[in-house]
C-alpha cells in the first residue's frame, strides 16, 4: 500500500515518458490521475489507521518495527564491511501518527499542484516527469523509517525542484534555483555525516548488528555505550544534534537559514511554490520530530530554550518582514516563514499541547499556504504583476475571488472558527504551560497582531476602496450599467474560473471544517504525540541512566 | 667484479622463471594483441576506423578469460619478486581491461581522432600497450619494475596525449605531460635510491622486513617518501603534482582525456596503495616516532589540498573538459581518503569509489565527445539549450555530474557513503577530515550544475548549423551508462562485495 502510494507518481513519469511530447492534455490526464488515485490511496490508509497505536519507537515487547502500521520491510541492500559485520539496508515502510498526517497532506497538495499545473505550457512532459519525480520523493521521505532511505529521498527532491524553479521560474530564476540547491545541500551532506556515525552507534535488538532504522535509532537502549553518537560521547552527540537541526532549519526555514526561501517562491511558478509551501517546508520539521529530536532528546532537553528563542525570531521577524513587502508572493512567503515559527515554538514547548499543535499546524499552514500561493497565482496570471499597490477595489469586480481570500487571509492570521487558529491556540496553550518557553511565548503573540496587520493591509490595500491610477487593469463601462475591470491581455474569465474553484473549494472546505471540528486529523496524531513527548521526556532519559 | 654464475643457478633461473610464465599469461596474451593490432594495420588496406577498434575491443574482452582463470591460483610472488598475483592485482586487470575497452569504444565516436590523416594503427595499439602497463603496474613489487612499468604506461600516454596532431593544444599538452613526468619520475627514481641505500632492497616486501627490523634515520625516510609521492602523486594528479592535468587533459584526445583520469589515474592509486601498504610499516609502537605517522600525514595533506583546490579552482572553469580535469583532481583527493584509513574497509571504499568513478567519469566524457562532434566546441556557453535539442544525452550528463557531486541515487553517492563509513568507523579521529570532504563536495555542487544549468535553463540564440542527432548506437552505449550509474547507486552490493574480496593484498604490513 504504502509502496504504492510512494511510486505511483514515478509510474506515471514513466508513462508520460512514452508520451509524445505534442500530446500535452494526455500527459497533464495522466499526472491528474495519479495524483487521484494517489489521494484515494491516501484516504484508504487513514480509513484504515488505528489511531490507537503510538509508533515513535519499537515496544517494550521488543518488536523491532514498534506499533508503526501499513509497515513494508524488506532487505535491500546487504553488505559485508569485514569487521564491522554485515551492513544492513532495508526498505522499511510505515506509517503512525506523525507521518500519516504527513502523508495525506501530501496527497491532497500534490493533486492541487497538478490542477495548478494546467496552465504551464513550456515543456509540458519535461515538466510532468520531474513534477511526478519529486512527488515520489516527497511522499518517501514520509513514509521511509530507515535511515538511509529517507536520505536517498530526501536528496532525491533536489534536483527535481532545482529544475522546477530553474526552468518553468521568473526572470531571476538561475539564482534562486542553485541557492536552493546549495542551502539544502549544504543542510544534508551533515545528515550523511551523522547517519554514519548513529549506524556505528546502534544496534538492532533482534539481530544485534547495526542498522539504519530509525525506529531502533529512536529507542537509546539500543545505543552501544562508548560508540562515536554512544551515550558516553556527550560532545560528538551535541555536535550531531546541532548539525542535524541546521539541516533540517534550512528546510524549514528558520532564521538565519531563510534567505533561499522567499527568493525560490517568488521565482517559482505558482504549483511550485504551492508544493514547497505546502509539503517541503513540512519536511524540516518532520525530520526534526522524527529523526533529530527522538534520536537526541538528552540534547533536546537541553537546547529547548534556543529553539524556542529561534521560534519566536521567526514568527516576529518573519512577521515584520511580511509588513514591509510590495510584492504580494513576497509577503505570503515571509508569512511562511513566520508560521512556520510557531511549529518550532509548539515543538520547543516539548508538551502535549505544544507538539500536538506543531503538528496540527504543520497540516494547517500546508493547506492555507497551498491556497494563498494559489490565490496569488490567480491574480498573476490575469494581472502580470504581483505588486500590492497596483490593485484597489478588486472585491466589487471579483467578488468570489475576495471571499476565497478573505477566508484564506484571515486562516492565516487565525481568526477562530477557521483551522489555523485552532493550531496555533494549541501552540500557545503548549508554550504557555512549558515553564521553559513561556517567556518567549509571551514575546511570541507579538507575532499574531503583526501578522493581522500585514495581512488585514494587503487586503485592504487590494480589494477594498477605488482602482487606482497606476493600476494593473482597466475599468470599462458595461453593456448592464455596471462598471468591469478588464485586464490587458486576459481572454479567460475575470473572476475564477472552474479549474481554479476546483483548486480552492475543497481546501476552503478542509479550512473551514477543521476550524470547527479539527478532531479527524487530531484524533489520528494525538497517541503518537504523547508517545514522542513521553521520549523526550526527562523521566525516562533519566531511568535509562 | 662479477663471477660467471654456475649452470646450477643458471638452471636454477630459468626453472623459477618457466614457473613464474603460467601466472603472466593474460600480459603475454595482451602483449601478443598489441602486436596483432600493428600487423593488421599494415596488411589491411584503407580506412579502419571501425576495424582496429572492434578487434581492440574483441582482444581486451578475450583477455578477462585468461585473468579469471587466475583466480583459482593461490596468491603468491613471481619472477624473483618482482611481480605479484594477488586479489588487489586482479581487481586492477580488470579495471584497466574494462577502461581500454571503453577508451576504444569511446575513440570510435570521437570524429577529431577519426580525422586525422596518420591513420589509427598506432592508437589502439598503445591503448592496449597502456593496459599492459598499468596491469604490470599495479601487479609490480619490486622498485625497479615499479618504475619500468610506470614508464612503460608514461610513454605510451606521452604519444596518445599528442596525436592530434595539426592541434597545437595537443603537441603542447603532450610536451607538458612528458616534462612534468621526467621530473617526477626522476624524484621519484631518486627516492627509490634512498630506500635502497637504507635497506640495501629493491623488493617491497624484504624493504618492509629490513625497516621493521633496523631503525632508520627518520629525515632520510621522510625525503624518500616525499620524492616517492611526487611519482605517484603526479600520476593520481593530486595537488601539489596535478599541474600537467588540466593543460593535458584539455588538449588531449578526448577519449584520452578520459582514458587518462580514469585508467591512468587507478593505476597510480595501485602503486600508491601497494608501495605505502606493504612496503612502509605502520603501526606498532616502535615505529611510532620514525615512519609510521609520517606518510599517512603527507597523504592527509595532498588529500586537504586535492580536495579544496580542485573543487575551487573548478569555480571559474569555462571549458568542460578543463572543468572536469580539476574535478579529477578533487576526486583524488576523495580516493586518498579511503587510503588514509590504512584498513581494509578503507582500501574496500577506495576501491568501490574507483569502479564507480570509472563508470561516471567515462560516461561524462562520451556525451561530451557526442557533443562536441555536433557542435565542435567544449565551452560551457555552446551548451545552451542543448537539453531541449538533445534529450537523452542531457539528461545522461545531468546524471553522470550528479553521481559525480555524490548525490544519491547513484554510484557516486554510495562511493562517498563508502569512503565516509570508512572514516567513522575509526571513531571520531578523522571526522574533521570528513567534514572537508563533504562541505567540498557542496562546492562541487556549484560547478558541476553550471552543465545542467546552461543545457536546460539557457536557452541558445543562434540555431545549430547541423542536424544534432547523435546515432542510434551512441545513444544506446550512453542510455547504458546512465542506467547503470543509477543501477548501482540502488543495488551496489555486487560491486561492493567485489571490491572486498580484492581488498586482500599479499603481504601487506599495515592491516
Amino acid at each position: 500500500m504504502l509502496s504504492l502510494i510512494v511510486f505511483l507518481p514515478i509510474l506515471a513519469g514513466l508513462v508520460i515518458l512514452a508520451v509524445p511530447s505534442s500530446q500535452k492534455q494526455i500527459i497533464r490526464i495522466v499526472s491528474l490521475l495519479a495524483a487521484i488515485v494517489q489521494m484515494v490511496l491516501a484516504v484508504l490508509i487513514w480509513r484504515g489507521y488505528d489511531p490507537s497505536l503510538p509508533g515513535i519507537t519499537a515496544t517494550a515487547a521488543g518488536i523491532p518495527q514498534g506499533s508503526f502500521q501499513f509497515i513494508e520491510r524488506l532487505p535491500w541492500i546487504t553488505l559485508d564491511l569485514g569487521g564491522f559485520g554485515p551492513l544492513n539496508i532495508e526498505y522499511f515502510l510505515g506509517v503512525d501518527g506523525i507521518s500519516i498526517t504527513m502523508v495525506i497532506l501530501t496527497a491532497l497538495i500534490s493533486a492541487i499542484g497538478v490542477l495548478s499545473s494546467w496552465t504551464i505550457q513550456k515543456q509540458v512532459k519535461g515538466y510532468f516527469i520531474l513534477y511526478n519525480l519529486l512527488a515520489t520523493a516527497m511522499m518517501g521521505c514520509f513514509v521511509a523509517l530507515d535511515f538511509f532511505l529517507f536520505y536517498v529521498f530526501w536528496e532525491l527532491m533536489l534536483l527535481p525542484m532545482y529544475f522546477l524553479i530553474g526552468i518553468w521560474g521568473g526572470p531571476n530564476r538561475e539564482y534562486a534555483a542553485i541557492k536552493f540547491f546549495l542551502y539544502t545541500l549544504f543542510g544534508s551532506v551533515f545528515m550523511l555525516l551523522v547517519m554514519i556515525g548513529l549506524y556505528f552507534s546502534v544496534l538492532d535488538p533482534v539481530t544485534h548488528n547495526h542498522t539504519f532504522s530509525l525506529v531502533a535509532m529512536a529507542s537509546q537502549s539500543n545505543y552501544i555505550k562508548d560508540a562515536i553518537l554512544g551515550p558516553d560521547n556527550v560532545m560528538w552527540r551535541y555536535i550531531a544534534f546541532i548539525v542535524l537541526f541546521i539541516g533540517f532549519a534550512i528546510k524549514v526555514p528558520m532564521f538565519p537559514f531563510h534567505t533561499w526561501l522567499p527568493d525560490a517562491h517568488v521565482e517559482a511558478p505558482t504549483p511550485i511554490s504551492v508544493i514547497l509551501a505546502g509539503v517541503l517546508l513540512k519536511l524540516g520539521t518532520y525530520g526534526m520530530m522524527r529523526i533529530n529530536f527522538p534520536l537526541f532528546p538528552e540534547v533536546f532537553q537541553a537546547s529547548m530554550y534556543v529553539i524556542g528563542v529561534f521560534g519566536a525570531i521567526n514568527i516576529i521577524y518573519g512577521a515584520f518582514c511580511a509588513l514591509a513587502q510590495q510584492d504580494l508572493k513576497k509577503m505570503v512567503a515571509y508569512s511562511s516563514i513566520s508560521h512556520m515559527g510557531y511549529v518550532l515554538l509548539g515543538l520547543a514547548a516539548a508538551n502535549s499541547e505544544g507538539m500536538v499543535g506543531a503538528l496540527y499546524q504543520m497540516f494547517n499552514h500546508g493547506t492555507i499556504t497551498a491556497m494563498l500561493f494559489l490565490l496569488v497565482g490567480v491574480i498573476y496570471d490575469r494581472a502580470h504583476t504581483r505588486q500590492i499597490d497596483k490593485f484597489g477595489g478588486l472585491a466589487s469586480y471579483m467578488p468570489v475571488y475576495a471571499a476565497l481570500v478573505t477566508v484564506a487571509w484571515f486562516a492565516s492570521l487565525g481568526l477562530p472558527g477557521l483551522s489555523g487558529f485552532i493550531s496555533e491556540a494549541l501552540v500557545f496553550v503548549g508554550a504557555f504551560s512549558s515553564v521553559t518557553t513561556r517567556p518567549i511565548a509571551i514575546v511570541s503573540v507579538l507575532g499574531i497582531v503583526f501578522g493581522a496587520a500585514y495581512l488585514l493591509w494587503s487586503l485592504q490595500r487590494m480589494f477594498l476602496g477605488k482602482r487606482k491610477p497606476d493600476a494593473a487593469y482597466e475599468l470599462e463601462a458595461g453593456t448592464d450599467g455596471h462598471e468591469h475591470i478588464h485586464f490587458h491581455d486576459w481572454k479567460g474569465k475575470l473572476d475564477l474560473d472552474a479549474r481554479e474553484l476546483t483548486m480552492l473549494v475543497p481546501l476552503t472546505v478542509i479550512i473551514i471544517f477543521l476550524g470547527i471540528y479539527p478532531m479527524p486529523v487530531l484524533g489520528m496524531l494525538t497517541t503518537s504525540i504523547n508517545k514522542l513527548v513521553e521520549v523526550l521526556s526527562p523521566v525516562v532519559m533519566t531511568a535509562l541512566n | 667484479m662479477f663471477e660467471l654464475p654456475s649452470g646450477a643457478e643458471i638452471q636454477s633461473v630459468i626453472a623459477g622463471i618457466k614457473a613464474s610464465v603460467g601466472y603472466f599469461i593474460p600480459e603475454i596474451y595482451l602483449s601478443v594483441l598489441f602486436m596483432v593490432l600493428i600487423v593488421v594495420d599494415l596488411i589491411v588496406k584503407g580506412r579502419k576506423n571501425t576495424l582496429l577498434p572492434v578487434i581492440t575491443m574483441i582482444g581486451l574482452a578475450g583477455s578477462v578469460f585468461f585473468i579469471y582463470q587466475q583466480h583459482a591460483m593461490t596468491a603468491g610472488e613471481m619472477f624473483f619478486g618482482m611481480y605479484v598475483l594477488d586479489e588487489f592485482a586482479l581487481f586492477f586487470k580488470y579495471f584497466f581491461v574494462l577502461s581500454g575497452i571503453l577508451a576504444a569504444l569511446i575513440s570510435m565516436d570521437d570524429e577529431y581522432l577519426n580525422r586525422e590523416s596518420a591513420g589509427m594503427g598506432e592508437y589502439y595499439s598503445l591503448v592496449v600497450a597502456m593496459v599492459i602497463g598499468m596491469i604490470m603496474m599495479a601487479s609490480a613489487t619490486d622498485l625497479l619494475m615499479i618504475f619500468l612499468s610506470m614508464e612503460l604506461v608514461g610513454l605510451t600516454a606521452y604519444v596518445l596525449t599528442g596525436y592530434l596532431k595539426r592541434d597545437p593544444r595537443s603537441s603542447e599538452a603532450a610536451l607538458k605531460y612528458l616534462i612534468y613526468g621526467a621530473v617526477s619520475t626522476g624524484l621519484m627514481i631518486y627516492g627509490f635510491s634512498l630506500i635502497y641505500g637504507i635497506t640495501g632492497e629493491t623488493n617491497i616486501f624484504r624493504i618492509s622486513e629490513e625497516l621493521k627490523l633496523h631503525s632508520s634515520d627518520a629525515l632520510v625516510m621522510m625525503i624518500a617518501t616525499l620524492f616517492i609521492l611526487a611519482g605517484f602523486g603526479y600520476k593520481i594528479g593530486a595537488v601539489p603534482f596535478h599541474f600537467w592535468s588540466p593543460d593535458v587533459y584539455e588538449g588531449a584526445p578526448t577519449p584520452i582525456t578520459a582514458y587518462l583520469s580514469v585508467a591512468s589515474k587507478a593505476a597510480g592509486f595501485a602503486v600508491l596503495m601497494r608501495f605505502f601498504l606493504t612496503a612502509l610499516p605502520h603501526g606498532g609502537p616502535e615505529y611510532d616516532n620514525i615512519i609510521s605517522n609520517n606518510w599517512v600525514l603527507l597523504l592527509i595533506i595532498l588529500s586537504i589540498a586535492s580536495m579544496i583546490y580542485g573543487n575551487v579552482v573548478d569555480l571559474w572553469q569555462q571549458n568542460v573538459k578543463r572543468m572536469l580535469a580539476y574535478s579529477s583532481i578533487a576526486h583524488a583527493g576523495y580516493l586518498l581518503l579511503g587510503i588514509i584509513m590504512m584498513d581494509e574497509l578503507g582500501t574496500q571504499a577506495t576501491l568501490f569509489y574507483l569502479l564507480g568513478y570509472l563508470l561516471m567519469n567515462i560516461g561524462a566524457f562520451y556525451v561530451v565527445i557526442l557533443i562536441s562532434n555536433k557542435t565542435g566546441s567544449e565551452n560551457l556557453d555552446d551548451y545552451r539549450g542543448l537539453g531541449k535539442k538533445m534529450p537523452l544525452a542531457g539528461a545522461a550528463l545531468t546524471v553522470f555530474l550528479i553521481s559525480l557531486v555524490g548525490l544519491p541515487p547513484t554510484v557516486g553517492f554510495i562511493g562517498k557513503l563508502m569512503i565516509f563509513t570508512a572514516m567513522l568507523a575509526k571513531g571520531s579521529i578523522y571526522i574533521w577530515l570528513a567534514l572537508i570532504g563533504v562541505l567540498t563536495s557542496v562546492i562541487s555542487l556549484y560547478y558541476y550544475m553550471l552543465i545542467p544549468l546552461n543545457m536546460y535553463l539557457r536557452e541558445s540564440q543562434e540555431q545549430p548549423k547541423k542536424s544534432l542527432d547523435i546515432g542510434l548506437l551512441s545513444q544506446i552505449i550512453m542510455a547504458i551508462f546512465m542506467i547503470l550509474t543509477l543501477y548501482f547507486g540502488l543495488f551496489f552490493t555486487p560491486l561492493s562485495d567485489f571490491a572486498k574480496y580484492s581488498s586482500a593484498l599479499f603481504g601487506n604490513s599495515v592491516y
